[in-house]
């Protein structure tokens, strides 16, 4: 306070000093925004799909393959997203057999083994695998992996190829895929879309290992692999586990690329290249065609639900399995 | 003969000599790391095949043209102006909504949260958000923004008697379900970017008796103003190449626009319904029989350049930095 005694000089008036007590305030709102935007998506969604809970056939929802929606005139819908459920972790599936090893094995070359050059250019193409958008997937998918899927399991019905094919369960019919969009093609289109994800948390986990760790199993006399098998993958387990769960959590939620990518067929496959129909590409490609507000519409939005239940849960699982390597790796045990 | 071989005829062997054991123990590690390589190769390769087979069968259209001219005949010719100019406004639109709240939310994670619960259910909710499927938000897009935001909007503000005044969904709803998509994205990066100021920046600050808002504003913020500008470069690629939240929050599949004048750079209201890039691709892939093969390879190059293009600025940007960096 300016006072006859004091020879302070009064301070400059300045704005962005002067809003200091709101900023704090609107940062710390801002700081809730994600847990805001987090309920208020399962709010809105609930509030969509709940007048349609207590009426829903649950049973025939998940046991039956039964999905037709719109029934000619005179018949009930039936809602039973048994196949939808099916072709969405069947997808998955095939997508993390092929994500795993290959994520896991370019993040272990990159951490432990790539050097300069190499190593840089390796993580900018990573960098901008995952950049690419979903629908150019679909695209890729659909217009180049597509016929090359095709041409490779088709076979004239009799020949060896074709026996082969049908025992191994590779195909239906014993001519082969019927469509290029199947199964085994939005597999390869979903483990190409999360190896990006892979290859990058486990590349941090991997980075997050000690030195030390390294230094004693070489002064032990290991070679690089025996370092890397046991002592890096025991040590790295959680965050490579987590990494792993990621990539299945992006796999799940996928859209557009297999709504392109895998036929788009409602029923339980039998074989590898049999047309598959996911619970994500259902959403997009019926919401459009529903009225608002009818068992359809809400449906889907029960769908939803279920979607965001199951990624969510993958989330915080691996959120807490990286939360247990931080704790474990504090200090000397 | 080497003295060091190890050798049975010799009088000494080299007690150093790689046993067998060892020999073998070798030739795995070198198997294995060339196995590793090939994983590397078998991502890298097909990709970039792939990526060059696309652009050749693009190839013809490419031409000035082809980016200044609007789709005619439902994409089966002219250019890509309306859908560029569509991602253009969508990406503007949802980068005002989400940057300031996620530069906010994160400069609360960083600077102001202390260890604890709080923090830590913030924590879990980011990597929640980021993980939820983008079909879902674009669920939450229309039970939130279509259905309920845009009502009490309409009832507010439009004259009830001319519904040519009333809003639709359109860009205004398209953006706001992109910034929420976005947002765990831009707290993340912004994060990061804050976490790589040294802690002795802030505590010379605090012990000149600058208060936290002014560390903040004067020293926190100008130093890592590029890690933040490139996390926002990343949100704008997401932004651009995202199908399934703008579904049925506001694109649409053609929309005519003018060939000439303003309203080519001006062509959509925010409560209009508008084409987007991704959506374009969408459409002429899956929704229109008869397609010509070169529209849709096109289309898809022109994507797939447009997100190239902005993610390596980004990574020069990035690489730019580093360089430059004096701590």
């Amino acid at each position: 306070m300016p006072d006859s005694t004091s020879n302070l000089r009064r301070r400059k008036f300045n704005f962005f000093d002067a809003i200091e007590k709101p900023t704090e305030w609107l940062i710390r709102l801002c700081g809730w925004s994600s847990i805001i935007g987090l309920a208020a998506i399962f709010l809105f969604i609930f509030k969509e799909a709940a007048p349609m809970v207590p009426r829903l056939n649950w049973v025939e929802f998940f046991t039956s393959p039964r999905w037709i929606p719109n029934p000619a005139p005179g018949n009930e819908p039936s809602f039973g997203a048994l196949a939808l459920l099916v072709g969405t972790f069947t997808t998955t599936f095939i997508g993390l057999m092929i994500a795993v090893p290959v994520g896991l094995g370019a993040a272990v070359y990159i951490s432990e083994f790539a050097k300069g050059r190499v190593k840089e250019t390796l993580k900018v193409v990573i960098e901008l695998l995952a950049a690419i958008p979903s629908i150019v997937w679909g695209f890729i998918g659909l217009m180049v992996l597509g016929p090359i899927v095709k041409w490779v399991f088709t076979a004239e019905p009799g020949s060896a190829w074709s026996v082969v094919m049908v025992t191994l369960h590779l195909a239906t019919a014993d001519s082969g895929a019927s469509q290029g969009t199947n199964l085994l093609t939005g597999g390869i289109i979903l483990a190409l879309m999360s190896v990006p994800l892979i290859v990058s948390l486990s590349e941090d986990a991997l980075r997050a290992v000690p030195d030390t760790f390294r230094e004693a199993a070489l002064a032990l006399g290991a070679n690089p692999w025996d370092t890397v098998r046991r002592v890096l993958f025991p040590a790295a387990r959680n965050g490579l586990l987590a990494a792993c769960m990621l990539g299945m959590g992006r796999a799940i939620g996928e859209t557009m690329a297999v709504l392109l990518a895998t036929g788009h067929n409602n029923r339980i496959p039998l074989a590898l290249t049999d047309p598959v129909r996911t619970m994500t590409a259902t959403i997009a490609a019926e919401m459009g065609e529903t009225v608002h507000g009818d068992a359809h519409y809400r449906v889907l939005f029960i769908l939803g639900i279920v979607l965001f239940v199951i990624t969510c849960g993958i989330n915080v699982a691996s959120d807490l399995i990286i939360k247990g390597v931080r704790n474990s790796n504090k200090g000397p045990k | 003969m080497n003295p060091l071989q190890p050798s049975s005829a010799g009088p000494v062997a080299n007690p150093f000599a790689s046993t067998a054991f060892e020999r073998r123990k070798s030739r795995a590690a070198a198997r294995n790391q060339w196995l590793m390589f090939s994983f590397c190769a078998v991502l890298v390769i097909p990709l970039v095949l792939i990526l060059v087979d696309i652009f050749i069968k693009a190839s013809p259209l490419f031409s000035l043209d082809y980016i200044w001219q609007n789709p005619v005949n439902k994409g089966k010719g002219g250019g890509l102006w309306a859908p560029l100019i569509g991602t253009f406004y969508l990406v503007v639109g949802s980068l005002l909504c989400v940057a300031p709240v996620g530069i906010f939310a994160a400069i609360y994670l960083n600077e102001y949260a202390r260890g604890g619960w709080l923090n830590r259910t913030i924590s879990i909710a980011v990597t929640s958000l980021a993980g939820v499927p983008s079909i879902v938000h674009a669920l939450f897009g229309l039970g939130a923004f279509v259905l309920g935001m845009l009502p009490a909007v309409n009832r507010l503000f439009a004259n009830p008697n001319n519904p040519e005044s009333k809003w639709e969904a359109g860009l205004l709803t398209a953006s706001l379900t992109i910034a929420v998509m976005n947002l765990p994205v831009i707290i993340t990066s912004t994060r990061e970017a804050l976490g790589a100021v040294p802690h002795s920046f802030r505590e010379a600050c605090w012990n000149l008796g600058a208060t936290r808002w002014q560390t903040i504003r004067t020293i926190v913020l100008p130093n890592s103003l590029s890690g933040i500008l490139t996390g926002i470069i990343l949100v704008v690629s997401r932004a651009a190449g995202e199908t399934a939240p703008i579904l049925f929050t506001g694109a649409t599949y053609f929309k005519f626009i003018p060939d000439s004048g303003w309203g080519k750079l001006f062509p959509y209201s925010i409560g209009e319904p508008f084409v987007a890039m991704s959506m374009h691709l969408h459409v002429i892939c899956t929704q229109i029989s008869k397609m010509p093969d070169v529209m849709k390879y096109g289309s898809a190059a022109a994507l797939i350049a447009l997100i190239l293009l902005v993610n390596s600025s980004a990574i020069a940007l990035r690489v730019w930095l580093r360089g430059r960096k004096r701590w």
